[in-house]
């Protein structure tokens, strides 16, 4: 499935709708240049943000009709598509939105000439406004507008034609605008998740390949769970899954095409391989194998061919996670004593440790912004944590009894991970902002582990 | 060991070979001048020899090494349950076996992936320095996904971490 066909951002004309009458006359004023405020680049101190309140009302519709991405028709859709919107920019933590159930609905007229004094009333400084209009050929184009409440002022305003199967992507990309709009961040609601769903008891766990979207949602399980699945990463394309299988009965590698449903191995090699892991550019695939008792990196080209060994030692080298350059990787490698992380350059040369403040490091994963290696701190309990490149500023994100895995939002400004519970051994996926705030849970069908984020849909 | 292992050898193949149409010029020792008899005579239900169900009950727990944290070497104790097993696979020559390596909940998962292959490799080298033929010796890692003692104490982990050989039928 290509959800580039799907997916059209349109440009949208400046709305003819007829000004609302003001309660009091607008006086002029100058319009700030909101490029200076320091709400750009990488954003470190976030406690200003939170008490941005955004007001999220209802999108409304031209014409009230039947789609298939709603039962109730076009005007119910436009309330789901503001809450999702809504629980995109709440969860998020940065912001204080306040949502379609407890708000006013607009017109369709006022989408593009709020009602200014409805809005100015209560304590939001921006407003979301937005509409779904059905098309001919059954999709619908969602348009989507964020405005400044004080200066009465369109700040950005963007639109997309979907599929109906696809709405929710629509109010991602909303939420996306808005968050990337008043943040300066890149974007990252749009994207999607792989994991392992977990059942059963402890000692007899039944594991299948799922994937969701971001918030959860359109959550589907891709294999059936007679052979335990283990650590998936979708292709930087969306087109594939890479996976850890018990399907011969001992691990192996496949990669499973999302399209046809079909699957290839990594390799042949009958020695147990695991941790698959995409380039940035998707054209090579890392891996760990194991042989006589030694475990080391190597990679491959993701249409297949020859191998090349990257790592080549005594002790276990495993995973590895390539910058966002793909010029080095980093990995771990117990050939010290102990699970330490050391960077390579993504031809196997040049490897050193970056990780020299005691307990065990393992599981690095470099941040899409290049900025952080995310890691597994192991000194008693198993924790978040990240550190700089260079293995500086290392700083522990959660505080569990046993957190692991961590992998990055597409926007690298969120860590997702998994924590296991102590004695039953029950597994969930989690989510925390990269200065160890807002840490929440991710509702998941059943237990979940490894998670692994694809990267924004184009 | 080897000797023994020959006697048991032409014992158990005379005990299956058709009649033969003349008196051997020699005959065999009595089954019962060997020091152990390979194969007693089975009781109607019990397991049947060299299968994974008869090993484990020959080998009462001893199919099974544990080791420390993060440790894959094979320690006294563990030698003298090997030297067991080897035992057995030596008396049953066609049989071949898989060493399972299994980790603790307590590490990642990947690592414990490799671990795992470390501590069954560990057995299966020790295995094949008494005499088993690497060939018929596989080795398999299940990392932390398969644990049989569910509490997450110090107790659980050790009998956790730990190399198991499953006779394959």
């Amino acid at each position: 499935m290509a959800f580039r066909t799907f997916l059209f951002a349109i440009v949208l004309s400046l709305g003819a709708a007829p000004a609302w009458a003001q309660e009091t006359p607008a006086p002029p004023v100058e319009v700030p240049d909101f490029e200076e405020g320091g709400l750009t680049g990488s954003v470190t101190d976030d406690s200003a943000w939170q008490d941005l309140g955004i007001a999220i009302p209802a999108f409304a519709t031209n014409r009230e009709a039947p789609t298939p991405a709603n039962s109730q028709g076009t005007t119910a859709l436009g309330l789901e598509l503001a809450r999702v919107v809504f629980n995109d920019l709440r969860n998020n933590g940065l912001f204080r939105p306040v949502g379609p159930d407890a708000l006013p609905r607009p017109t369709y007229a006022q989408i593009t000439a709020p009602a200014w004094g409805t809005w100015q009333g209560r304590a939001a400084e921006m407003l979301v406004h937005g509409y779904v209009r059905p098309n001919d050929d059954g999709r619908l184009t969602v348009g989507c507008y964020l405005y400044d409440v004080q200066l009465q002022q369109e700040l950005v305003r963007e639109g997309w034609v979907v599929a109906p199967a696809e709405w929710r992507r629509a109010a991602h990309k909303c939420a996306d605008l808005v968050y990337s709009r008043l943040s300066g961040e890149s974007p990252f609601f749009d994207s999607k998740i792989a994991y392992i769903a977990e059942t059963g008891p402890k000692d007899n766990r039944v594991k299948r390949l799922a994937i969701m979207d971001s918030d959860g949602a359109n959550h589907r399980f891709i294999t059936n769970g007679q052979s335990t699945a283990l650590t998936p990463r979708y292709s930087p394309d969306y087109s594939k899954i890479a996976y850890v299988s018990y399907l011969n009965g001992y691990a192996r590698i496949y990669v499973y095409d999302i399209g046809t449903g079909s699957q290839t191995l990594v390799t042949q090699s009958q020695n147990p391989t695991f941790a698959p892991r995409w380039s940035p550019d998707g054209r090579t695939i890392l891996y760990s194998m194991a042989a006589a008792g030694n475990t080391d990196i190597y990679s491959v080209p993701a249409t297949g061919g020859t191998p090349r060994r990257l790592t080549d030692g005594p002790g276990i080298d495993v995973g590895g996670s390539y910058s966002p350059d793909g010029s080095r990787i980093v990995f771990e490698s117990d050939r010290s004593g102990s699970q330490q992380i050391y960077v390579m350059n993504a031809d196997g040369s040049n490897q050193r440790r970056i990780s020299f403040f005691g307990g065990r490091a393992a599981t690095p994963e470099w941040s899409p912004r290049g900025d952080l290696i995310a890691f597994t701190h192991i000194a008693g309990d198993l924790r978040i944590a990240v550190m700089s490149p260079s293995g500086g500023g290392m700083r522990h994100l959660t505080s569990a009894w046993q957190d692991e895995a961590p992998t990055w939002s597409p926007n690298g400004r969120i860590v997702q991970f998994f924590r296991t519970a102590r004695n039953s051994g029950e597994t969930s996926i989690w989510q925390v902002d990269l200065t160890g705030r807002n840490e929440r849970r991710l509702n998941t069908p059943v237990g979940a582990s490894d998670p692994a984020w694809g990267p924004v849909l184009p | 060991m080897k000797k023994m292992a020959l006697a048991a050898t032409v014992v158990g193949a005379l005990a299956l070979t058709a009649c033969k149409k003349e008196a051997p010029a020699e005959l065999p020792p009595a089954p019962q001048s060997t020091a152990t008899t390979p194969t007693p005579a089975p009781p109607p239900s019990g397991p049947v020899p060299g299968t994974q169900a008869h090993f484990a009950q020959a080998m009462a727990g001893r199919d099974t090494i544990y080791f420390d944290t993060d440790k894959f070497n094979i320690d006294a104790e563990d030698q003298a349950a090997l030297r067991e097993q080897a035992a057995y696979l030596q008396q049953y020559p066609n049989i071949r076996a898989t060493v399972e390596g299994h980790c603790d909940e307590r590490g990642t998962r990947e690592y414990n992936l490799a671990l795992g292959e470390r501590r069954a490799n560990a057995a299966k080298n020790y295995l094949v320095s008494l005499g088993v033929p690497a060939d018929r010796l596989t080795v398999v890692s299940y990392g932390k996904e398969r644990p049989v003692a569910l509490g997450s104490n110090e107790q659980a982990w050790a009998r956790n971490r730990r190399a198991v050989t499953i006779v394959l039928n």
